[in-house]
């Protein structure tokens, strides 16, 4: 037997009534708000590291946009939340590309767009377009970038990852991590590493190992429990 | 000149040489008088000689009467200069490299000897990483005579600004244990150094010392500049009269396995062999088989034999304790891994067993001779095959070794990820031109075929990442200044090189500490503190820990640990009273079967007479093979299909070793999953592959649905090949070889840094974003090539499937054939290999699932 009920394009995810759809490319949808919500971008990481002699690809924030706009392009959605750290260091956003500064707008068009403030880009400023917010609540739901465990909450910052392992053999992906109260988002930009979910971290968030992991696979989303994850 | 008597021959070695001689019983050998005569002639030469033809001295006779006959030439007061332009009347006269630091040290104390005993005046000193800072720079502005290193460590040297200074008096190079330095990119670290000292002291000569290998010819050209557009090779001394060796096949009497490494059922017999002999070294081939071997004679050890282990993960305190005893003659045996391959000879070994596949002919003669406390003495080996397949592998193996046939690889092209990290240090060093650079990096010989292309790519990716996306220039690390030098562009650069030198990039590797007290029931989460401490066993793997959850068993140090907690990077375990592991870890040979050994394995299956020489098991076996199905020709590829239980197989039997098998199996999956045969794994051995799925193959094929032709048709090797690279955890690994060793991100940080695991760098997301933004990138590029030869041995494949066209045998089978048993064995006991990751994870999530609906788990 198939276990199709959960390993699916997009994962279901619960909070404090709401229902959203855990995206497989990291983001999450709130279609009767068609709100889409992504996390963690970190945007011009790689001249941040450029910049302490490091000469990563400087790639990352092409590909981060690149594959914001698709999944954008496949939602349409009416508001798109940056929620924190969408820019490595205070300086990144002026390290931009105007290519990519160009495409930045292009996806802003037409849309509202929240800049949640997270603790790598504690200040942007208002020529990056959209508007700047420390929290966002709508509904029973609020956006804030550092998870502090209150009920309704969908937060970042952790850059959940799950691990899984059998016979020996493990995989190591970025997940949602979920408890039907509260939810800790996985960083979608492309040089982003992960912080796994049985860190003490997330002990502090759910309090429990009864939270589940929607874990993004390669093609497919994947419900696993906390505890099953080592 | 003191005068000198004439003898056989005349003046090649002073007098005091010759009474030394003489005063031990010995008298110069053959070799090591050709070796002075090179000298003499001032050429390079290259020595080959087998393990106790006194290789080692042979190589410092030269050095040894040269620096003894300078004394009396030279009776002046030593000029010692700081300066870097003053000529020196002695200084550094000879660079001795090997490529262990412990065998350096071992050569240091053996050299002592006759300087002693000759009261030559010698300085001899040591230089590896453990070397005291002061002493490193005591020895840079005082060098001894003769400084003794790795490959690494000459780097280093070079990399300094009074490396000039340092090397402008050496007279000479000893490369030691070259067959073995030249087959990996410490090779290519080595031969760039190697090209530099060619143009910081002209004159300097030298001497390469290498056991036995295919082209010695082409290895020569390692000791010589190479000129522009032509190949000039150091003269070859070859060292006779080594007794031929005696190698036989251990005739069990038990019954020979089907399949597995362990050779358990020849247990008894080996422990037998090791209690009939003075000291025995039992070869195996990993670290796991080690440990399980050395535990399971432990068992049976009711003699209490004092037996030891040795392998690379064990603490470096641990090995020297083995070693030292090993040099006293008080071990009755060793098991070992390719760990004692290499190094100082261990005086009274008289018998070497080496249990399972002996992987290729040369290999095997340098295990062999190990056993060699006498040139003269023949060496003693039997080898244990632990599987049927082995008996094979092992039979052409003893016919390879009474032929002295050899098949060491070819020598090597340089790969770009060292050139890139020798290029800094060069800046480091001195400000260069690139033109001046290209001329000499080409005069290596892995880099004579360097195109300017490749060479200014790497150059741009050393200056500021070599991206096409120009916007690192002001990042550059290094810079062209007016005069048109590339310079470092700040002092920091040259500490991070210096930090990271080098090119042995191991998997991370986590401290293994055993808890004491027993087995503690862990506690609760996996980063949760624990009591620090406990004894150190050595080291392991970052992966295979990953692969473990608390509670798991594995054999480590000798025992059977209970894998507790991970706090940074300590694993911690407890001792564990179970028999057998949960775990077992075999992971498989590093080395794959060599070429030539599988194509004589081919040819003793072709070849139903030659049959005779094996054991009668075996040949019952084959036998019953070519009754039911079809024993593969020499130049054949036989693929046979075959229902079993509720799936269909297909499998094939390339013998390419399982490293090309296992990209085989990857790719034709892929094809599989194409043609609707639905498959679902692979797994993989040295011989054969076997492929399982849902759709009926051979049904397929005889409806001309699946047309093998096709399926093995080499044309997988193009956009196939390309789209599994792109998620290949393999080639993931192999691209995070070349970007540290490149120097694009480091693993060892000054203190300033965060601590290592917050900086460490994926490289995977590098991998995924580069591929896609930059294809043809110059680290790209570098693990592509590795990737030929490396983990994916994508060349052998290549080859493979060119030979085999148009020659597929199908056999159609109601089911499983005997020779394909050995591989459909391991289904279950191999890790499968696939990137299936959505398979593994569903397989977690289902679990969910029936958690969920109250289920109980029904399977095992």
């Amino acid at each position: 037997m198939q276990a199709e009920i959960v390993t699916a394009d997009m994962s279901t995810v619960s909070i404090a009534g709401v229902t959203l759809a855990a995206d497989l490319s990291g983001a999450l949808y709130w279609e009767e708000q068609k709100l889409l919500v992504v996390s963690d971008l970190h945007l011009e990481k790689g001249s941040s590291y450029a910049n302490r002699g490091v000469l990563l690809p400087p790639y990352d924030t092409i590909a981060t946009l690149g594959r914001l706009g698709a999944v954008i392009a496949r939602h349409d959605p009416r508001t798109v939340i940056a929620l924190g750290d969408s820019f490595h260091d205070r300086d990144a956003h002026e390290r931009l590309s105007p290519a990519n500064r160009d495409l930045l707008a292009a996806l802003q068009m037409r849309r509202d767009w929240i800049w949640i403030s997270g603790n790598h880009d504690p200040a942007l400023p208002p020529e990056l377009g959209g508007t700047v917010a420390e929290e966002v609540a709508i509904g029973p739901i609020t956006f804030r970038h550092e998870p502090t465990g209150a009920a309704g909450e969908i937060a970042g910052h952790l850059h959940p990852k799950a691990r899984v392992s059998t016979r020996g053999r493990a995989v190591e992906r970025r997940c949602f991590a979920s408890d039907g109260t509260r939810a800790v988002m996985p960083a979608f930009g492309a040089y982003t590493g992960g912080l796994n979910i049985r860190d003490a971290a997330f002990a502090r968030i759910f309090q429990t190992l009864g939270f589940v992991a929607h874990v993004l696979g390669d093609r497919r989303m994947h419900a696993i429990a906390a505890s099953r994850c080592c | 000149m003191p005068p000198r008597k004439p003898v056989a021959k005349p003046d090649l070695l002073p007098d005091h040489f010759l009474r030394w001689f003489a005063m031990r019983g010995w008298s110069p050998r053959e070799h090591q008088l050709a070796l002075l005569q090179k000298a003499r002639d001032d050429r390079s030469a290259l020595l080959i000689a087998p393990t106790g033809a006194g290789k080692t001295l042979a190589g410092f006779l030269p050095t040894l009467a040269e620096l003894s006959g300078a004394q009396g030439e030279q009776s002046g007061s030593k000029v010692i200069s700081t300066g870097r332009s003053v000529q020196r009347g002695q200084g550094l006269h000879t660079l001795y490299i090997s490529p262990l630091k412990a065998l350096a040290v071992d050569i240091a104390r053996n050299l002592e000897t006759p300087i002693a005993d000759m009261l030559l005046p010698i300085k001899i000193e040591t230089r590896t990483g453990d070397t005291p800072v002061s002493r490193r720079a005591r020895q840079r502005r005082y060098p001894p005579d003769i400084l003794l290193t790795t490959p690494e460590q000459l780097a280093l040297l070079l990399s300094s600004d009074d490396a000039p200074y340092l090397f402008s008096s050496l007279k000479r190079v000893v490369l030691d244990e070259l067959h073995a330095l030249v087959t990996s990119k410490r090779g290519d670290l080595l031969s760039l150094g190697l090209a530099r000292l060619w143009k910081l002291a002209p004159d300097m000569r030298v001497i390469g010392l290498s056991a036995t290998v295919a082209e010695p010819e082409s290895l020569a050209r390692f000791l010589v500049p190479q000129p522009v557009g032509e190949s000039v090779s150091a003269d070859i001394v070859v060292a006779g009269g080594a007794a031929e060796p005696v190698v036989e096949m251990l005739d069990t009497k038990e019954r020979l396995p089907w399949a597995g490494h362990s050779a358990r059922h020849a247990l008894g017999e080996i422990y037998d062999l090791i209690k009939a002999n003075k000291t025995t070294l039992v070869f195996v081939n990993t670290r796991s088989q080690a440990e399980m071997l050395f535990q399971d004679l432990w068992r049976m050890n009711d003699d209490g034999l004092a037996i030891a282990l040795h392998h690379g993960s064990l603490d470096v305190a641990q090995r020297r304790k083995v070693e030292d005893a090993m040099s006293a003659g008080k071990l009755r045996g060793v098991v070992c891994t390719s760990s004692l391959d290499l190094g100082v000879d261990w005086g009274d070994v008289d018998l070497v067993v080496n249990v399972g596949a002996p992987k290729g002919a040369s290999r095997l003669m340098q295990r062999i001779g190990r056993a060699n406390h006498r040139i003269d003495e023949a060496s003693r080996a039997v080898l244990v095959p632990a599987n049927r397949f082995e008996v094979l592998e092992c039979r052409v193996a003893i016919d390879a070794v009474a032929e002295n046939a050899q098949d060491t690889p070819p020598l090597r092209t340089g790969s770009l990820d060292v050139l890139a990290q020798h290029v800094l240090g060069c800046a480091c060093g001195a400000p260069f031109r690139a033109d001046d650079l290209y001329d000499e990096v080409r005069s290596a010989a892995p880099y004579a075929e360097l195109s300017r292309v490749d060479f200014d790519d790497t150059v741009e990716f050393v200056a500021s990442g070599g991206y096409a996306l120009k916007i690192y220039e002001r990042f550059a690390r290094i810079k062209q200044d007016a005069s048109g030098k590339w310079r470092v562009t700040n002092p920091k650069v040259r500490q991070m090189y210096r930090m990271n030198v080098g090119t042995i990039v191991e998997d991370t590797m986590l401290k293994v500490r055993l808890l004491r007290g027993g087995s503690g029931k862990s506690k609760k989460g996996v980063t949760g503190a624990l009591a620090r401490g406990g004894r150190m066993l050595g080291q392991i793997e970052e992966y295979f820990i990953e692969g473990l959850v608390v509670g798991d068993t594995f054999v480590f140090g000798g025992e059977v640990v209970c894998y507790e907690s991970l706090v940074e990077d300590q694993v911690y375990v407890s001792r564990a009273h179970d028999k057998d592991a949960k775990v077992p870890s075999y992971m498989g040979g590093k080395f794959p079967l060599s070429t030539y050994l599988a194509e004589r394995v081919r040819k003793l299956l072709d070849d139903e007479r030659a049959w005779k020489g094996l054991p009668d098991q075996v040949r019952e076996w084959l036998s019953l093979q070519a009754h039911v199905s079809h024993v593969p020709g020499t130049r054949e590829l036989m693929v046979e299909t075959f229902p079993r239980a509720d799936k269909h197989y297909l499998v094939c039997y390339p013998f390419e070793g399982r490293l090309a098998h296992q990209t085989l199996g990857m790719l034709l999956t892929r094809r599989l999953e194409r043609a609707r045969a639905r498959p679902l794994g692979f797994v993989a051995n040295e011989y054969a592959l076997a492929i399982w799925g849902l759709g009926d193959m051979s049904h397929m094929i005889r409806q001309g649905r699946l047309d093998l032709a096709a399926l093995f048709d080499p044309d997988m090797l193009g956009d196939d090949l390309e789209a599994w690279l792109a998620e290949s955890a393999l080639m993931k690994r192999t691209f995070r070889t070349c970007a540290v060793i490149s120097g694009l991100i480091h693993t060892r940080f000054t203190g300033e840094e965060k601590s290592r695991r917050q900086v460490l760098f994926s490289t995977d997301l590098i991998y995924d974003v580069l591929r896609k933004h930059q294809p043809d990138h110059v680290l790209l590029r570098a693990a592509r090539a590795d990737a030929a030869t490396g983990l994916l041995d994508i060349r052998r494949l290549s080859d493979m499937l060119t030979r085999i066209q148009g020659r597929i045998i199908h056999r159609e089978l109601d089911r499983v054939s005997p020779l394909a048993v050995p591989v459909m064995l391991e289904i279950g006991r191999e890790a499968v290999y696939g990137e299936a990751s959505d398979e593994l994870l569903a397989e977690a999530a289902e679990e969910l699932v029936k958690e969920a609906a109250g289920f109980e788990e029904t399977e095992s």
